[in-house]
């Protein structure tokens, strides 16, 4: 069955979620295109979740977004309406590509109601065995033919596969957050998976202008791997500085080099609070069960979870509490796991006696903002980084040991198999993470 | 044209800031001064320079789509804002697209010659801020003909028409010529801008200005020909000026010293349904500035300090043609060997243009005789260039739609 066949319909489990969302999001939009062109043909995507309320949430989200995106691409739009002649002005045009954007959605409680659907993403709950459940419930239901893209981001893909005995009717497509923006989709075929749904996996991904980078299907895959690895030496760092660092002080600490040493786009407690700490916490949970000899645990996660401060962000996307406290997305205060309250960061007090101790940042140090568009990027974190090579200061040799780290996490992702290249590697990074530079570099050394 | 009847004066001009993105205080989502604000500052700023507000007789005021920007009509009543003495006073509201501003001018100077006022505050204002830009493109688009070419035209309607223009020329005249020209105009209205506190892009801080002007167009999300740098920003903003005859310049008070005389001036119109007949042409530009320029009984040999209405990079460097500096086809050299710079053969939109200072569309052409006052009479400040004793005067060009309704005037310093 050809692509534009199975985008008739189409299914969305999970799709109130965050990442659900936007893969609803980029499926209407799509869909919706084919609908102008074919306006013969029928095409829904089911949109099923378990609550009204984040259903009817979803609903409202995607009109906003939808109108952003038909705004943002109304000069393409003008011509896919070139023959709609009541259809003169911008604002006509973006109205009516919203309203048939919203046309092909079918929102949905109820899986019986998915039962034509041809092609489903899955992006539920990160549990292999609800996963199981669910998609097996689904497939008794439709037709035999109906392939299956999970959006997990460590759950093998071979057993999702075995467990609803699909067959290889099943491929790992793992979007970033939020889906509408971000780039990168690590794909993951299993070795069971039909090599039609891998050429249909690139094909989709072309039509969203998504970037494909393939991952075996080992837990974590390339993204988590690495990540879930970043966070427990940042973990172990934080623990190392005790002697001279309160906890409170060692988080800020961690963050700030994570952050503006390496110039990254977010400090590594601030990425945990973004994902979501339980959700790190399960994902540690699947890649340490699926991988032989595996241990990741992180006690600074588990004790945050205890205490039921898990991070994430409120459905119109601010961030929520976590480590971190955030007032407007930026923080603002440093959670005390002994005394059970935030300590506020103080720019005039403990704030810059740690910053003291870090040191100052490298001579021709720019901020990762500026530096995304700068075209002589390469050469400036060259020159920042050579810099930072030479210094001593506590910030520099914390850096140097994030750098080091981070390197041999990537180089290993490679010679365990979970990664064809270090060049993937480094890819998923910059185009996932949004880092400027891949972790497999040759800055310091 | 007949030479003007009687004296005609220029004065108390005001500009508020050109408004919008580039500004370093502009935020999108922040709450703005509305148009009730831009037309009361504007004229105070004019009539606080006068000795007293009842001397002023009437009112005009151009503005292009206040209806649609700001969902607001009947603007000659809102001037009663800026005094309270202008309750019951004739005020008239006046339309030509882009080219409001520039009708405004010619408005109050034909009831000043009509001798039915002696001093009449003008005032040219547009708000575009409140409307996103693509639905601006909509609301702008209305100077062209809508039922003829806005739903075959581009989703940036305008800056697409201007596209065109450079499309041809890159095919007549070669691509790097006009493409260097292009991003000299830039560069020269951003130079020019980053001296005038007022100009929008008063804070632009692009290190290479050449560079970025040169930046290849991308048809995916712009326009086939041109980029950004090329296109005037979304502005709100407010101009107003005092036009008056020798008996209002003395009743307001007013020092010839700070006044101009409006020597000559020419008005055009085309055909709003048909294409232009050349793309590589401002034929309806020529048209106004030859009117103008006789009769002032002038030629651009005199004229010592220019503006024109830059829209569009390539519209300054075609308007410069238009208005006999350059021969046909050499106005892309003349702008890049730097002739119309501060400091060049003719200072061209010194304050910035409308690409540097910004183009709060319905006022610009009011913003442009505001600084011609200013230039002539030795007021520009930081953006004064110096104005030849043997040619000391100073033309304008108030342009609506893709060269449909022009304005020109010639001025010289009152003696």
């Amino acid at each position: 069955m050809i692509l534009d066949e199975r985008l008739e319909n189409v299914a969305v489990l999970g799709a109130a979620g965050k990442m659900g969302s936007g893969i609803v999001l980029l499926m209407a939009q799509e869909m919706a295109k084919l609908k102008i062109q074919n306006p013969d043909k029928a095409y829904h995507l089911y949109a099923l979740d378990v609550s009204e309320t984040a259903l009817d949430g979803l609903i409202s989200y995607i009109r906003v977004q939808a109108t952003k995106a038909a705004e943002k691409g109304c000069v393409a739009l003008r011509e896919l309406y070139r023959g709609r002649e009541d259809l003169v002005e911008n604002y006509d045009i973006i109205d009516q590509f919203t309203n048939d954007t919203m046309a092909v959605i079918r929102p949905s409680l109820e899986l019986t109601t998915l039962r034509n659907a041809r092609m489903v993403f899955e992006a539920i709950v990160e549990d292999a065995d609800m996963k199981i459940k669910v998609i097996k419930q689904l497939d008794s239901i439709c037709s035999g033919d109906t392939i299956y893209f999970t959006n997990t981001s460590s759950i093998p893909i071979h057993i999702l596969d075995e467990g609803v005995g699909l067959g290889g009717r099943i491929i790992g497509y793992h979007f970033y957050n939020p889906p509408a923006v971000q780039k990168l989709a690590e794909l993951i075929p299993a070795v069971s998976t039909r090599k039609d749904i891998v050429d249909i996996s690139h094909e989709i991904a072309a039509r969203l202008r998504k970037k494909i980078i393939p991952s075996n299907d080992v837990a974590g895959f390339i993204g988590n791997g690495h990540f879930m690895r970043d966070i427990l030496h940042a973990n172990t760092e934080v623990e190392r500085l005790s002697d001279t660092l309160t906890t409170v002080e060692a988080i800020y600490a961690m963050n700030k080099v994570s952050q503006e040493f390496l110039i990254r786009p977010m400090g590594i407690f601030q990425l945990i609070d973004y994902v979501g700490i339980e959700v790190c916490q399960l994902i540690m949970k699947v890649m340490s069960k699926n991988i032989a000899g595996l241990n990741l645990e992180s006690d600074l996660i588990n004790r945050m979870v205890e205490k039921k401060i898990l991070g994430g962000q409120y459905a119109d996307g601010t961030q929520k509490d976590g480590f971190l406290r955030y007032e407007k997305n930026r923080p603002v205060g440093v959670y005390d796991l002994e005394k059970g309250e935030y300590v506020m960061l103080d720019p005039d007090g403990w704030t810059q006696e740690v910053d003291a101790k870090l040191g100052t940042l490298p001579d021709g140090w720019t901020p990762w903002r500026k530096l995304l568009m700068d075209p002589d990027k390469d050469d400036k974190l060259k020159n920042c980084f050579n810099n930072l090579k030479s210094m001593n200061t506590l910030g520099a040799e914390l850096a140097k040991a994030y750098f080091r780290r981070s390197k041999a996490i990537g180089e290993s992702l490679v010679k365990d198999g979970v990664a064809h290249h270090t060049d993937d590697v480094n890819g998923v990074l910059t185009n996932g993470f949004y880092h400027l530079y891949g972790p497999v570099n040759d800055y310091i050394d | 044209m007949k030479a003007l009847r009687k004296p005609v004066y220029f004065t108390a001009g005001y500009n508020t800031v050109s408004f919008g993105s580039g500004r370093k205080e502009f935020h999108p989502k922040k709450s703005r001064p509305g148009l009730e604000h831009y037309i009361t500052e504007a004229g105070k700023g004019a009539i606080e320079q006068i000795n007293d507000v009842k001397h002023i007789d009437e009112g005009v005021i151009g503005n292009f789509m206040a209806a649609r920007f700001n969902r607001q009509g009947n603007l000659a009543s809102l001037m009663v804002n800026v005094d309270p003495s202008f309750e019951y006073k004739p005020m008239v509201r006046v339309e030509g697209a882009c080219g409001s501003g520039g009708l405004c001018l010619t408005t109050a100077t034909r009831t000043v010659l009509s001798d039915a006022a002696d001093a009449v505050l003008g005032i040219g204002v547009e708000v575009q801020n409140p409307v996103k830009a693509i639905y601006g493109a909509d609301i702008l688009a209305g100077a062209g003909h809508y039922a003829g070419e806005r739903k075959s035209g581009h989703a940036y309607f305008f800056p697409a028409k201007f596209s065109d223009r450079a499309g041809v020329c890159y095919e007549k005249f070669g691509y790097e010529k006009v493409r260097e020209a292009m991003a000299r105009w830039y560069e020269q209205a951003i130079l020019n801008a980053r001296r005038n506190p007022k100009a929008q892009e008063y804070h632009n801080g692009i290190d290479d200005l050449f560079a970025a002007g040169m930046m290849p167009p991308n048809p995916k999300v712009f326009c086939e020909y041109i980029n950004v740098y090329d296109c005037s920003k979304v502005s709100d903003g407010a101009s107003a000026l005092i036009v008056a005859s020798e008996e209002g310049l003395a009743k307001i008070g007013i020092d010839k010293s700070k006044a101009v005389e409006l020597v000559g001036y020419g008005v055009a119109v085309a055909d709003l349904t048909k294409e232009p007949p050349d793309q590589t042409k401002m034929t309806t530009v020529a048209a106004a500035v030859k009117k103008a320029y006789e009769t002032a009984g002038l030629g651009s040999g005199d004229i010592g300090v220019l503006e024109v209405h830059d829209c569009f990079t390539i519209g300054g460097i075609l308007e410069v043609e238009a208005s006999g500096f350059a021969e046909y086809g050499q106005g892309f050299d003349f702008v890049s060997e730097g002739r119309t710079r501060p400091d060049g053969e003719i200072p061209t939109n010194a304050t910035g243009g409308l690409i540097g200072f910004g183009h709060y569309t319905g006022g610009t052409g009011v913003r442009q005789a505001v600084d011609l006052i200013h230039q002539l009479t030795g007021q520009a400040g930081d953006c004064q260039v110096e104005v030849k004793p043997d040619r000391p005067y100073g033309l304008m060009v108030s342009m609506g739609g893709n060269d449909k309704t022009v304005v020109s005037c010639i001025f010289k310093k009152a003696a």
